[in-house]
């Protein structure tokens, strides 16, 4: 080995472990910044070094180099712009995007190795094959379904799209993506035709899967994803005999892994059940029960006299609050509460938002103090003695059904109890089911009383009150 | 070459590697967290540039300059992305400096 050659696997091989450290640091508030930063110039590093890399021609003149680096400045300065300017509430679809540009480089690279070994590359032996052949499918997938997920949550594609036989065509689809992939991995002369087949049929796979799972069901989709561009990564890391693409892909991979059975593990949703069936169409509407008692509607100044003379007030945000914008004027009215020497408290279910986390972030966003920022387990024993809880934007995240109907769609998902508090307000758009479309049993008693309107100018409103206290 | 069992043995400790260090996230951090392990894998670049300087005729170019450009955006999209969200959090130590936590 040229000591290039080993200068450049070095590099590689911290690229790895400073990624990994980079990541640890990322699992407390206080180093997480540093994490990223740290990761962002290992990345830099060993991109820098791959220049030196053997396969790369470093000569200005060079046709490959010269497109490369275009490359390099087109995609960089798209993510860029786009990243700089997209707003905090859309996030999780531009995480879907980058997401879904990694599994298409990982498939593109396989395509090229697939490509050079039909047109009579010298193959590297049956495993390579077949490893670039998985990374090819994965990372395909993981393209054209976050492209899904990101049309979805952007609102391009509103309806969530489902075909009469829809599981037998995708079991149809998978067969054939196998099929081909096998025909591929395993030939000697592999025929570009094939390669051509394999791939746009795993591309439509992708799409096919992620069409039918509704908005609700995209944190864990994304999450999932993102695990899968790892994996796909780690794979084509192997063919290319990377360290730094082996060990960064596979973390990656198990990682999202993880995150992705927490999330499901929060719905109290199976993976295999929110990609294999839609909300609602396995008969939980048939289960619905009369609702007893009736909404109540309140005002804003009646509203803000309630929480203005308690002690304690737990504010529950949910989706809403992301759509309506309403996390600064939140604060604001958290800080008017505080300043009345009343407890405020955040809570977050787990899945509220559309990501993990999502709710967190906004409210951060917005300058809220993270010790006052809970979790479910942590301010689920503290509602009986608030006297307040404020519910801006969210539904089944509070539906008490989850506790008591067996057969709810959602019963056993664990809930923030909101109805244990002495007074609940619920700030919402209008008298409608949720997301999911189920009955929410907790607008209908008796300690609930109905705040209707857009989630940023109800708040304004009751900072209005408070004020005029 | 990394081969046969040894790379079976970098896979699982990877594999390890990472379900450990997720595992004492707090759940405050998980978009971020999501956001940076995207970021992570936004290493395909380093992959993308040597398949594309191999390239030979039209076709392999394209594919590679289509692997490299998106590569890169995974690559500073996720950092950005991240970056945005976690300096979010980074105020907050000022402006507890009387009470320490």
């Amino acid at each position: 080995m040229s000591f290039i050659g080993f200068v450049i696997d070095a590099v590689y091989f911290l690229t790895a472990a400073v990624f990994i450290i980079g990541l640890k640091q990322m699992s407390s508030p206080v180093t997480a910044h540093r994490g990223i930063v740290w990761a962002g110039i290992a990345m830099v590093v060993a991109s820098l070094a791959t220049f030196g890399a053997p396969q790369v021609t470093l000569d200005i003149g060079n046709i490959n180099l010269q497109l490369m680096l275009v490359a390099i400045i087109v995609g960089s300065s798209v993510a860029y712009i786009s990243a700089k300017r997209v707003a905090m509430t859309d996030m999780p679809q531009m995480i879907a995007m980058y997401n879904g540009m990694g599994g298409g480089a990982a498939a593109a690279i396989a395509a090229v190795e697939l490509v050079k070994l039909s047109a009579g590359g010298e193959s590297h032996g049956l495993t390579i094959q077949v490893l670039a052949v998985l990374g090819a499918v994965i990372g395909a997938i993981s393209f054209s379904g976050s492209a899904v997920a990101f049309a979805k949550l952007q609102g391009i594609m509103k309806k969530t799209l489902r075909l009469p036989l829809h599981q037998v065509i995708n079991i149809g689809l998978f067969i054939a993506v196998c099929v081909f992939g096998y025909l591929v991995a395993t030939s000697h002369s592999v025929s570009f035709e094939h390669v051509i087949i394999f791939f746009v049929l795993a591309l439509i796979l992708g799409v096919m899967v992620t069409l039918p799972i509704g908005g609700a069901d995209m944190p864990v989709v994304i999450s999932l994803f993102n695990a899968l561009t790892g994996l796909a990564v780690a794979f084509e890391g192997f063919v290319l005999n990377n360290a730094a693409m082996i060990i960064a892909g596979t973390v990656v991979g198990s990682s999202g892994t993880l995150l992705t059975q927490l999330m499901a593990k929060a719905m109290n949703r199976p993976i295999s059940n929110v990609l294999f069936s839609s909300f609602g169409s396995d008969g939980g509407a048939a289960a619905e029960e009369e609702v007893e008692g009736s909404m109540k509607e309140i005002q804003a100044n009646d509203a803000a006299i309630m929480m203005a003379y308690g002690q304690k007030v737990i504010i529950v945000p949910g989706y809403g609050m992301a759509v309506a914008q309403a996390q600064h004027k939140l604060k604001e009215m958290g800080d008017l509460l505080e300043a009345r020497g009343i407890d405020v408290k955040y809570a977050i279910h787990p899945v509220a938002g559309r990501m993990p986390g999502h709710m967190n972030v906004l409210l951060a966003e917005a300058g809220v103090d993270y010790d006052n920022i809970l979790d479910l387990e942590e301010i689920n024993p503290e509602f009986p003695t608030a006297d307040v809880a404020l519910v801006i934007g969210a539904n089944d995240v509070v539906n008490p059904v989850a506790r008591s109907n067996p057969d709810s769609p959602i019963y056993g998902m664990p809930i923030l109890d909101a109805d244990h508090a002495q007074n609940v307000i619920v700030i919402k758009r209008g008298k409608g089911a949720g997301f999911s479309g189920i009955e929410n049993h907790l607008f209908y008693a008796d300690n609930t009383q109905m705040l209707y309107g857009d989630g940023k100018k109800a708040v304004a409103d009751l900072i209005t009150g408070i004020k005029q206290l | 070459m990394i081969e046969g069992l040894p790379a079976l043995y970098i896979f699982m400790l990877s594999a390890f590697t990472g379900y450990e260090v997720i595992s004492r996230v707090p759940v405050i951090l998980h978009t971020p967290l999501m956001s940076g392990s995207n970021f992570v894998h936004g290493i395909v670049l380093v992959g993308a540039m040597i398949v594309m300087g191999g390239a030979e005729g039209t076709l392999q170019l394209t594919i590679g300059f289509i692997a490299v450009a998106m590569a890169a955006g995974n690559a500073v999209g996720g950092y950005v992305a991240t970056v945005r969200m976690l300096e979010m959090f980074q105020t907050k130590p000022k402006k507890e400096e009387g009470a320490s936590s």
